[in-house]
């Protein structure tokens, strides 16, 4: 008889052999992990993250990635919406092309920004025109952070909307709700979970761009030189720093993750647990960026 | 369903192909018998005079193949103090160098077999008029120029201090590469990098030299590494490159004599 | 006429005219598939059909074909849908679920909360008001869901099965609450169940193949039903033929029977017979006017005190003594014998 929670008897149908992979497989990500922390030189690990370079990278890179964050959720959610519900030719090309920077390498997404928003890109003269420099600035950072975040957001919410289905939505029509009321009132409150989700992995995503930014935006004290920029710049001169700042983003990247993969709380009776029901773990269908390319 | 069980059919074929493509790949690094190989590690600034450099060396050291691995001197540098089997290691300057000499990784003395100086790179035309090193501290100038981390940096800043000139740079890239992109890509006005850059880039950048880089002449060291297994053969590549044949072919990429 | 409908969406097959009084409740039944849901939908603005129209109290729903294109968003209806799941909105309580139609509808915060917490108190849910739908049992659920469908103030309320989901104990007092709304107002409620039928609707109407096989009051469909699936939620045996004499000339031969009206000879006809006039017999019996069938049996299944046997199509009711006695099992040929006097002959 199974268990209840005792967990001990239960049956879980998982050969030995695919345990001792599994564990290969954790230490693939783990070990180096752990190589980098045990090369943290401790005495001096409060100095060097705490220098101005330092500080004015990681402030930046959280000002930008909490910019693109919120450029993301503006832009990704209609966009999700119309990919989980709308019907219209080439729907599927369009989902592709627009998952697409979750596979490119980002410099290549760099590349492509450079040609569209560069002095000589596509619109880049007519930003000219209208006073809006974006080379050499944060705003092509953020720019940069959203190209290869969005994705991120999109696939997520896209998850929860498919997943919650339209019968809410069919059901609050009929109850007299025009589909603006509907998408505040319903959608958005019952893929709420996907969009947190979704919207911390955009997070960590940013945090990490690296290839992007370099590419488009340079590299400058305090406008352009994100964490990941600052980290490669030190490793230069200086690893120890480079691997102190590493921790940090490490540290960073870890919590926002936590923060996405919690388990969702259980359904307590008091009636605050807000997720029931149709309240599935959010859907995440992408693995949360950060790394450096 | 049917699609992960075709998946879970061809998943194991697909991963015997990539470990039999992929073992190889790793075990390759001994060399055939009968054979040499000589590898060096050298500053991405050299790959075009090296690769050339290189069939000389063979064609005059027969049964002796040259490979080499061109990147950043730092990230050499790193690799070599990690352990990476190399037998020549040329840097573009000589504090990276230093730092491979203090690890006791180099056989004997480094030699500078070559300089380079800055020079200003501006796009065809050059749009924004560049006349002068001064001219890149003008107001509205989009410079690009390297971090102080990195050589190219450094040089900068030196040829800065001697000329009193402060320099706002747009971005501070962290390799001549990325200075060199941005001023061919056109979103800068003018970049410093050095004279070899401006010279491979060929007709996609102009280049403005200017006397005051004489400030700030970057030397090359190369040197044999201690942990080589062919150092004849690393000390004849070596002799190459100090010599009138090497010199030549180094003067055509843009670079200085070297001092020894 | 409050409710007049008639529309076909040609990829389904679906073509139904149908039209109901100011408070009259129609029973929508039929085999699946026959099209039940594909009318709701229709009715309720979810899936648009190639052509018809309909209108309610007096506003046209749609229109379409014949030069129009007029189409009422879901929402501008006035149709509120009661599905087999309540479909409560799960981040909303049960009051704000009930209010969550007077809000769409412009009410004020405030006035809709009152509003909602009576709904809630003529469900008998007023003690749920301030849940979640998953502290709610599936009954609590599906009451609520009438509250909040009745909140909306809907022209004609729409029901899907609304008692399909609920246990037998949940059942019951859905259907006495659903007895009561129901009564003065019009609806329509798609069920597999003959006693929702009976106790909720005045018509009952059949759905086969995307088309009406039968509509009628509800005792007269059951009574004298026209279409194999009405008699089979009638539970009576039902064999189509043309009128001959006092029965009717079928594909099985002639079946004797008794009509209240002559019915002029030619003219296509069912008898129909319930299942415990039929009498089981191994061998052919002769005698006073009655019907004998050759079938092999397929099925025996308990029914009631008594045990049901299938072949050929019809039923017949023994005991289970007279089981024993006969040794049926399936595959076996037997005689199915039912007196004229038992079946009832009628034009379709």
């Amino acid at each position: 008889m199974t268990g209840g929670h005792s967990g001990r008897q239960a049956y879980t149908g998982v050969p030995r052999w695919l345990y001792a992979l599994a564990v290969l497989a954790a230490l693939v990500v783990v070990l180096p992990l752990a190589a980098m922390v045990a090369r943290v030189n401790w005495a001096n690990f409060i100095p060097l993250v705490t220098s101005a370079p330092a500080l004015a990278a990681l402030g930046l890179s959280l000002r930008t990635a909490a910019a693109s964050t919120a450029l993301c959720i503006v832009l990704g959610v209609p966009l999700a919406v119309v990919l989980a519900r709308g019907r219209f030719p080439l729907l599927g090309l369009l989902r592709s092309l627009v998952l697409l920077p979750l596979v490119l390498p980002p410099v290549v997404g760099g590349i492509a920004l450079l040609y569209t928003f560069g002095r000589q890109g596509l619109l880049g003269s007519t930003l000219e025109v209208l006073g809006l420099q974006i080379a050499f600035s944060t705003a092509a950072v953020v720019l940069a952070q959203t190209f290869v975040a969005l994705p991120f957001l999109v696939v997520s919410l896209e998850g929860a909307l498919r997943t919650g289905g339209q019968r809410y939505e069919a059901v609050a029509a009929t109850l007299g709700a025009s589909p603006g009321t509907v998408f505040r009132r319903v959608t958005l409150p019952l893929v709420l979970p996907g969009l947190a989700s979704g919207a911390v992995l955009s997070f960590a995503r940013s945090l990490g761009e690296f290839g992007a930014t370099l590419t488009f935006a340079g590299s400058l004290q305090g406008v352009t030189r994100t964490l990941p920029l600052e980290i490669y710049l030190q490793r230069e001169t200086d690893p120890d720093a480079a691997v102190a700042l590493s921790l940090v983003l490490v540290a960073v990247a870890v919590a926002v993750v936590a923060l996405a993969y919690r388990r969702p709380g259980g359904r307590g009776p008091d009636g605050k647990a807000g997720k029931q029901a149709s309240g599935e773990r959010p859907t995440t269908a992408a693995a949360p960026g950060g790394a450096l390319t | 369903m049917r699609g992960n069980r075709k998946l879970a059919a061809v998943l194991p074929a697909l991963l015997a192909v990539l470990l039999a493509t992929a073992l190889p790949g790793c075990a390759g690094g001994g060399a055939a018998a009968g054979s040499s190989t000589l590898t060096v590690f050298a500053a991405a600034s050299l790959k075009s005079s090296f690769t050339e450099l290189a069939e000389r060396f063979e064609a005059e050291n027969p049964g002796t193949t040259v490979t080499f691995s061109f990147a950043g001197s730092a990230d050499l540098a790193t690799q070599l103090n990690q352990g990476a089997p190399a037998d020549v290691f040329a840097s573009a300057d000589a504090g990276t160098m230093a730092k491979v000499q203090e690890a006791g990784l180099v056989d004997g003395e480094p030699r500078d077999f070559a300089t380079n100086t800055l020079a200003i790179a501006v796009p065809p035309g050059n749009p924004a008029g560049i006349r002068s090193f001064a001219d890149l501290a003008k107001a509205g100038i989009k410079l690009v120029a390297c971090a102080e981390q990195v050589p190219c940096g450094a040089a900068a800043a030196s040829v800065e201090d001697s000329t009193g000139t402060v320099l706002s740079p747009v971005s501070e890239e962290n390799s001549v590469t990325d200075v060199l992109g941005k001023v061919i890509s056109g979103e800068a006005d003018a970049g410093l990098v050095y004279v070899t850059d401006v010279r491979s880039a060929g007709g996609r950048v102009e280049s403005i030299p200017f006397p005051e880089a004489g400030a700030a002449v970057n030397p090359y060291p190369a040197a044999v590494l201690a942990g080589s297994s062919n150092k004849a053969a690393a000390g004849r590549f070596l002799d190459l490159l100090a010599g009138p044949e090497g010199q030549e072919i180094l003067a055509a990429a843009g670079f200085g004599p070297g001092s020894r | 006429m409050t409710f007049s409908f008639q529309a076909a969406v040609a990829e389904r097959g679906f073509d139904v005219g149908l039209s109901l009084g100011p408070t009259e409740t129609v029973a929508v039944m039929g085999p699946n598939g026959a099209g039940k849901s594909t009318l709701l939908s229709v009715i309720a603005g979810l899936v648009r059909p190639d052509r018809g129209r309909a209108e309610l109290n007096g506003r046209t729903l749609f229109h379409l074909g014949d030069g129009e294109k007029r189409w009422a968003a879901p929402h501008h209806r006035g149709t509120a849908l009661l599905a087999q799941e309540p479909l409560l909105f799960p981040h909303l309580t049960a009051a704000d679920n009930v209010a969550f139609g007077p809000r769409s509808a412009g009410t004020p915060r405030r006035q809709a909360m009152e509003q909602a917490v009576r709904w809630l108190d003529d469900v008998e849910a007023g003690n749920l008001a301030g849940r979640r739908p998953a502290e709610l049992s599936g009954g609590q659920a599906q009451r609520v869901a009438v509250a909040r469908a009745l909140a909306a103030d809907p022209g004609l309320l729409l029901l899907d099965e609304p008692m399909a989901a609920l246990d037998i104990h949940s059942a019951p007092l859905l259907r006495r609450l659903l007895k009561r709304v129901l009564a003065d107002r019009p609806a329509i409620i798609i069920t597999h169940d003959v006693l929702d039928a009976l106790m909720l609707a005045d018509r009952v109407v059949i759905l086969e193949n995307g088309r009406i096989a039968e509509e009628g009051p509800t005792r007269q469909v059951l009574h004298k039903p026209r279409s194999a699936f009405a008699a089979g939620l009638a539970g009576l045996n039902f064999v189509v033929g043309t009128s001959a004499g006092d029965g009717i000339l079928a594909a099985r031969g002639h079946i004797a029977g008794h009509s209240e009206d002559p019915v002029p000879a030619g003219r296509p006809a069912v008898a129909v017979f319930p299942p415990s006039a039929v009498s089981v017999f191994l061998t052919d019996a002769h005698g006073s006017p009655r019907n004998s069938f050759e079938v092999a049996v397929t099925d025996l299944e308990p029914h009631g005190d008594q045990v049901r046997v299938r072949g050929g199509g019809l039923a017949a009711d023994i005991t289970p003594a007279a089981l024993t006695d006969l040794g049926l099992v399936p595959g076996m040929a037997v005689h199915l014998v039912v007196k004229a006097a038992a079946v009832s002959v009628y034009p379709l």
